[in-house]
């Protein structure tokens, strides 16, 4: 009995020794040399994977880095200049300014706004739809509603509303990795500076159908008037194919444009709500 | 118009096909061998099976409602079906607490953790019989004979006293494990062919659990569902060919010690086990291609089992070991169109 | 045994219900809407401008690129407007609208009834003849004709193969054109044998349109080259790769033309606009459209001019009946349905078929029960299930190896599941992306 014992022990203590060494001979002879830094700056990114970096993954964010030895064009909209701050010491290189951005959904297609001609009864997706046909209102160019955004969105940062029927955008959650923007079929999501105290204006809407059709679809399309850009005093707004464009670049957050706007397109959102009797004081100025 | 026009991508018609439908054609295929089931052996049978269903559809809603907190299913009458198929798998005087415990097994474990129906790998009802018959060996192996007097059979399984009534009291072995057992006391199985008769098997005058006596019944089942396309001949013709084919080769050189081919697909769960649990939508595959793999590997298995395994009966095994190679049988392709030269 | 396709298809309830309806001529609409994009390719660019004075069979829009067609003026009257217009899916389309006023036609046009035999022109001018016409395929591709007719460098052709399939249920346009043009359409094939340099040519025909097996043997009786072909039913027997497969036996291989194999097909009601465009010098501006549905008070066949309003149409027919829930462009397998009844005609409307809600097929998908009915049914030899689940996983890479672009979109899938999975909607998207990435490769 205590033979058996024993020498099932020895057996198995002999196979183990030597599978050691044998991988330890494999391990040698398959080594793949890798530039330390890869590891170390994959360790400060936020490991998110979203790929909004326009490499596959942190990883692969990190070996480009370090192999161009250049901080120019690498952002990680994730972690945001903090982790690239970090990243820039750990490489001993100077990281690149980059403005906060934060997705924008274009459309206040909300269903008082753009009542439904139709009814959709496919998949529920807004690729299917959009392949199919206009959507459900009669709007081409809108918001389908159909939350392929909110399903592509890694850091739950999009939700639909249930009462406008349109996603909506939390800003403290959105690291602008720019998935949304590439889901949405119509392209009415768009990065747009995160601005100052969240500050921001910008033309909800992507009708490019001509005034009086945008209209009749819906009550605040762009009719592509050209007030506001008459308005802008800093040239920010410019008219294309029936629909106005403000260049966040060039935009000061003076809402002028707001005020002109027939349609109510132009939102402007996080600035602190102006008292009614202002308003309406205004209105008979102007008159 | 009144209302709002529905939109929706082509095609705008349906074939009017739905998964309740497909599962009440199978069961509709198995009333008659449940019919026969009764006529044997009383309404023990019907009783099996009732408790089956009940406790299926019970478990399927419990854990979908209460556990998964999904939307619950049991309207699809797949867990119906689940309990039919176990219970046939059972012997008819079983008791009450066993068939519930293998219903638990089946809807619980092979079923509802894998994701429900769909996505489990392995046939339900054919995991809840292995489960019991690996756990409770006896229980699962005491079959009732089929009223021995009344049919007048002339078994050497079945000699017994002519008065028996009760069904409790007739109990025996299925003639696979009367023939291993004839063999493993080195007995001649060419001798004692009078096992059982091939008119008694076709009928299903013989032991065996309640659902799968009955041949005539289950091929008239089989007949059914091929009519109505709601299964492919492929998989029940290759697995009985196959059976056939490799005990014949087997036999042809042992004549002695190895049984007739046609014993192999008349008995056991071989009939039961073709037509109705291999042919599981969910754990078969779906290329015919890999059907035939699938039903020839079954066929093979089975009989390797039967004739040089442990058990006497191996079809449930052979499947649920196919079952597992299922996901890489569905890497067998179809033939696509335009590869012709 | 008849022929027909050998893998997968399906067998939905045909419902033809206007097959003896004689087909009738349209009245006029008083604004005809004429789209730009009426044919696959890039959307013709409008000739005319507001106030023109234009004829019937008058150029409006000029072919733009080589995948592109003529567009004429289907009515005369007046250019209201040139531009943008909402089309039945809801979407922009260049158009030219058309103030109605009278019905002068171009003097070129012969209006006679007669049926005009002879021609005499070479391969070329019969192709130059049907691009300036505008004619399209009328199956509902749309694609231009002169392109298939334009054999390329390299490659020969061996047979025309002629759609009278109509393998859609409820259209019967393509049926009526075979009972009541046979000679026409048989005149239109000896013209584009001769276009295309064969000496044989296949007619279609599935057997449960028996009177156009025989109309069509019959007007073909003294052209040897013409073979009827009568073919078991089975949809999707007029998708072209089945249909030359059907007919000449000949498979057409993975991501090639027809022409691979020799063959060039036409649809009858393609062919029918060629004998008008070549022998009558009439461009392609009408067509017959069905009009149908089980609840539908008066189905016809019509022949309706292109830009014609949808509503008109329905109105024309007895009105949208009570409880109708989808009004469909073309057939129900493969038709699209209108988001709007504002729409207009164009030439690849086969039909308009009103269906109420208890036929459309419910929303209530559920999970897969992995019956592979889908794999049985695929005439293409695809894996439905698998690119459903990868297209819904958005993994459009292993959709190139599952041969996604092989997909003709005949929807037998979909109308199969038992657990009813619309999985054609995703693997139509997984199509347009893998067209993508396969572009974006080269």
């Amino acid at each position: 009995m205590e033979d058996v014992l024993l020498s099932t022990v020895l057996v198995l203590l002999a196979l183990g020794v030597l599978a050691a060494v044998l991988l330890y001979f494999v391990a040698q002879k398959f080594k793949v040399y890798e530039d330390p830094r890869i590891s170390e700056v994959e360790e400060l990114l936020p490991s998110a994977n979203c790929g909004g970096c326009g490499y596959p993954g942190c990883k692969g964010f990190a070996e480009a880095l370090v192999k161009a030895g250049d901080m120019k064009g690498f952002f990680c909209n994730v972690g945001g200049q903090p982790v690239m701050d970090s990243v820039a010491e750990k490489l001993g290189l100077v990281a690149e300014a980059k403005e906060p951005m934060v997705a924008v959904v274009r459309c206040a297609g909300s269903c008082e706004n753009r009542p439904k001609t139709n009814t959709y009864e496919g998949v529920k997706k807004c690729t299917v739809a959009a392949a199919l046909y206009a959507g459900e209102t009669g709007c081409s160019f809108g918001c389908l509603g159909m939350g392929d955004c909110v399903d592509v969105c890694q850091f739950d940062a999009l939700s639909m509303n249930p009462l406008t029927g349109l996603p909506e955008v939390d800003q403290d959650k959105c690291t602008a990795c720019g998935k949304c923007v590439e889901a949405c079929p119509k392209g009415i999501i768009e990065l747009r500076k995160k601005g100052v105290k969240n500050r921001r204006v910008f033309v909800s809407c992507v009708n490019k159908a001509k005034g009086a059709l945008a209209k009749k679809s819906c009550e605040v399309a762009c009719i592509g008037c050209g007030l506001c850009a008459k308005a802008c005093p800093f040239g920010a707004i410019e008219i294309k194919n029936n629909l106005a464009y403000i260049d966040y670049t060039k935009c000061k957050l003076c809402r002028k444009c707001v005020a002109v706007c027939p349609t109510g397109a132009i939102q402007a959102v996080n600035f602190p709500i102006i008292p009614k009797k202002e308003t309406n004081e205004n209105d008979v100025k102007a008159i | 118009m009144k209302n709002k026009l529905l939109v929706a991508p082509s095609p705008h018609i349906h074939s009017g096909n739905s998964t309740k439908q497909l599962m009440h054609g199978v069961l509709i295929a198995l009333l008659p061998a449940l019919v026969v089931s009764i006529i044997f052996f009383g309404w023990a049978s019907l009783y099996v099976t009732a408790v089956a269903v009940a406790s299926c559809v019970f478990f399927e809603w419990f854990i979908q409602k209460f556990m998964l907190k999904r939307p619950i299913s049991i309207m699809d009458s797949s867990a119906i079906l689940t309990g039919v198929l176990l219970s046939f798998n059972l012997p008819a005087t079983v008791p009450v607490w066993l068939v519930i415990l293998g219903s638990l097994f089946a809807i619980g474990v092979a079923k509802m953790s894998y994701g429900g129906l769909g996505s489990n790998v392995f046939n339900p009802a054919l995991a809840g019989r292995v489960f019991l018959l690996i756990s409770f060996p006896v229980l699962m192996t005491t079959y009732p004979i089929p009223e021995a007097n009344v049919m007048n059979v002339e078994t050497k399984a079945f000699q017994c006293e002519t008065n028996i009534l009760s069904l409790d009291a007739v109990t025996g072995a299925t003639p696979l494990a009367e023939a291993r057992a004839i063999v493993a006391q080195g007995g001649e199985l060419n001798t004692n062919m009078n096992l059982v008769t091939v008119k008694n098997m076709l009928l299903g005058v013989k032991g065996g659990s309640h659902g799968e006596v009955a041949v005539l019944a289950l091929l008239l089942g089989f007949a059914y569902m091929l009519y109505k396309k709601i299964i492919s001949w492929h998989i029940p013709v290759t697995i009985l060919l196959t059976m056939f084919a490799f005990s014949g080769i087997i036999y042809f050189f042992d004549t002695a010690h190895y049984l007739h081919p046609l014993f192999h697909i008349l008995t056991g769960g071989a009939m039961l086990g073709a037509i109705f649990m291999a042919t599981d939508y969910v754990t078969s595959p779906m290329t015919h291609l890999g059907m035939i793999i699938y039903a020839v590997m079954i066929g093979v298995i089975t009989i390797l089992i039967r004739t040089w395994g442990g058990y006497p009966e191996g079809m449930s095994f052979a499947i649920l070991l196919m079952n597992a190679a299922t996901p890489l049988l569905n890497k067998v392709k179809p033939v696509k169109f335009g590869n012709k030269k | 045994m008849l022929k027909r396709f050998k893998k997968g298809g399906i067998h939905p309830h045909d419902n033809k219900i206007t097959r003896a309806k004689a087909i009738e001529v349209m009245p006029l609409p008083k604004v005809a809407v004429i789209s730009m994009a009426q044919h696959i390719g890039a959307p013709a660019s409008p000739v005319v401008k507001r106030g023109d004075i234009v004829k019937v069979g008058q150029l409006i829009g000029q072919a733009k690129g080589f995948i592109s067609a003529n567009i004429h003026s289907s009515v005369s009257g007046t250019v209201k407007s040139v531009g943008d217009a909402v089309n039945s899916m809801g979407l922009l389309v260049p158009s030219v609208t058309i103030t109605v006023d009278g019905d002068e036609w171009l003097e070129t046009i012969d209006r006679s009834e007669e049926i005009v035999e002879k021609f005499d022109l070479s391969p070329k001018e019969i192709v130059s003849i049907v691009a300036s016409t505008g004619i399209v395929g009328l199956g509902g591709a749309t694609f231009p004709s002169n392109v298939k007719h334009s054999i390329p460098e390299g490659k020969t052709a061996k047979a025309l193969v002629v759609n009278g399939v109509e393998c859609e249920p409820y259209l019967t346009a393509d049926h009526r054109l075979m009972l009541e043009h046979g000679r026409e359409i048989v005149v239109a094939i000896k013209i584009i044998c001769h276009a295309i340099g064969v000496e044989k040519a296949y007619i279609g025909i599935e057997n449960n349109k028996l009177d156009a097996i025989e109309s069509m043997t019959k007007a073909s009786a003294d052209t040897p080259i013409i073979e009827v072909v009568p073919l078991r039913v089975q949809y999707p027997q007029g998708s072209e790769k089945q249909l030359i497969e059907a007919t000449m036996g000949a498979e057409v291989p993975s991501g090639a033309l027809p022409i691979q194999v020799g063959a060039v097909v036409q649809n009858i009601g393609t062919m029918y606009a060629i004998y008008q465009a070549v022998q009558k010098h009439k461009p392609l501006f009408e067509r017959v459209v069905t009009v149908t549905g089980k609840s539908v008070s008066e189905p016809k066949n019509l022949l309706t001019r292109v830009g014609s309003p949808v509503n008109d149409m329905i109105e024309y027919c007895g009105g949208v009946p009570e409880g109708t829930a989808k009004v469909i462009d073309g057939g129900p397998m493969m038709g699209r349905s209108m988001a709007n009844l504002s729409g207009v005609i164009n030439k690849g409307s086969s039909g308009i078929l009103m269906m109420p809600e208890t036929e459309t097929p419910a929303n209530d998908a559920s999970s897969c029960i992995r019956c592979g009915k889908c794999v049985q049914v695929c005439p293409m030899g695809l894996e439905p299930y698998l690119l459903n689940v990868l297209a819904d996983k958005r993994n459009f890479e292993e959709c190139i190896e599952h041969s996604a672009m092989d997909c003709i979109e005949c929807g037998s899938c979909s109308f199969t599941c038992p657990a009813h999975i619309r999985l054609l909607d995703n693997i139509r998207i997984a199509k347009r992306e893998v067209g993508k990435i396969l572009r974006n490769r080269k």
